[in-house]
């Protein structure tokens, strides 16, 4: 499999946090969902892969290569807390970014415009949906190849979600191109997201696809009595509940052939992120 | 092509997919030579990842039921129509045979059971 990004082994220390041994890899032409609480690492691993974060362990491979400036014109950046300046109007933006550039589409950038009926006025005009539109549209337009938000979705209402989620999908039609976004609304990724890496602590606890773990992974519900009869290494993790057990498996199927217990249901990432941050 | 995927089955979201394209190619709908939607177009249409679409895809292919032809896209095969009913008509046996295990558990009719069928049959037309 060819990858247009591989992280291996970064590791960042502060103070009151660190990231440890971070290594996860997304191929061609696929979206990576990268999951966790706030706080978890998602924005320091990802300002390290766009150089924003300069002194690390380990090593960031783009397209293959070790990451250097000159593959900065491939990627294209949401982060959550830059913004253009706010007397500046779409239009200027298009001037500026041809400057900036060389691959500058501006066609492209004008065709979004209308797409997404964004207006030349003032962007402090703009509510914080058309902001984040805006600033998508702006990524995408010099044709990237690897496209890097950071919780490109958050403070959006759903349907502002709905339309970005609709972007990412035109995007990965030229199987070129690949996407890793950050988020902590895990229900945008569930369906979309080819691949899930979820950071927990500075730490990355799962990388797989989405489809492993929506169509295999699962929780166990059963009484205290039931929850003895388990094995330990059957289950990944368990919560006692003021009524019940929960245990989180890898795998329902092989869970139910062995034990013949009658709740098994399907897990939402949601549901995942908490049972491996608060499961035991 | 028209596929409805339900995100609240039991069943993953690539054996719907598998299966109700498979159901097309069975009952003709999809015909011997048609091409099937790209794995990017089709998992854009149906908002799911492109690897849900790949392993119904992957898997339609493994059974015999569609070919891909590397930089033209897949196309559906010429398959043994009997062959493929017979699949489905152990499908509906393993089904009726749990049904008629209830039966037999409590008393209930052979009778009883093909009316049940016939209600059962009508109301879906």
């Amino acid at each position: 499999m060819e990858y247009i990004l591989e992280v291996n082994n970064v590791s960042k220390k502060y103070d009151t946090f660190a990231l440890k041994d971070v290594s996860f890899k997304l191929p061609k032409g696929m979206i990576m969902g990268f999951i966790g609480e706030n706080g978890a690492g998602k924005t320091t691993t990802i300002k390290i892969i766009l150089d924003i974060i300069k002194t690390y362990e380990g090593n960031i491979k783009i397209f293959g290569q070790d990451k250097n400036t000159e593959l900065n014109k491939d990627i294209g950046v949401v982060l959550d807390d830059a913004f253009f300046p706010e007397i500046l109007t779409p239009k200027d933006i298009d001037i500026i970014m041809q400057d900036i550039y060389e691959n500058w589409d501006s066609k492209l950038y004008n065709d979004y415009l209308n797409k997404f009926n964004l207006q030349n006025k003032p962007i402090k005009t703009f509510s914080k949906g058309m902001r984040k539109k805006l600033e998508i549209i702006t990524a995408l337009s010099h044709h990237p190849k690897l496209l890097i938000l950071d919780e490109p979705t958050s403070g959006l209402d759903p349907v502002g979600r709905s339309e970005i989620i609709d972007i990412f999908q035109d995007f990965i039609q030229n199987e070129d191109c690949s996407i890793l976004f950050s988020t902590h609304i895990t229900t945008d990724l569930e369906h979309i997201a080819d691949y899930i890496t979820f950071i927990n602590n500075g730490e990355i606890v799962l990388s797989k696809t989405s489809d492993e773990i929506l169509n295999n992974f699962g929780i166990v519900k059963c009484s205290e009595k039931e929850f003895k009869k388990v094995d330990k290494k059957d289950y990944l993790k368990y919560r006692l509940n003021a009524c019940d057990y929960e245990l989180l498996v890898e795998n329902k199927k092989d869970f139910k052939k062995k034990y013949d217990f009658k709740i098994i249901d399907k897990i939402t990432l949601d549901e995942l992120m908490v049972m491996m941050i608060k499961g035991e | 092509m028209e596929i409805i995927i339900s995100n609240d089955s039991k069943i993953p979201i690539y054996e719907q997919i598998k299966e109700q394209i498979k159901s097309k190619i069975i009952t003709n709908d999809l015909k011997e030579g048609n091409i099937l939607p790209s794995i990017r177009t089709l998992a854009k249409d149906l908002r799911c990842s492109v690897i849900t679409t790949k392993n119904a895809y992957e898997e339609l292919e493994k059974e015999g039921y569609i070919k891909s032809m590397p930089g033209k896209g897949f196309f559906v095969c010429e398959i043994n129509k009997d062959l493929a009913k017979e699949e489905q008509l152990n499908k509906i046996e393993v089904l009726l045979d749990k049904a008629i295990d209830i039966a037999k558990i409590n008393g209930i009719t052979k009778k009883e059971i093909k009316e049940i069928i016939d209600i059962l049959y009508e109301e879906d037309k």
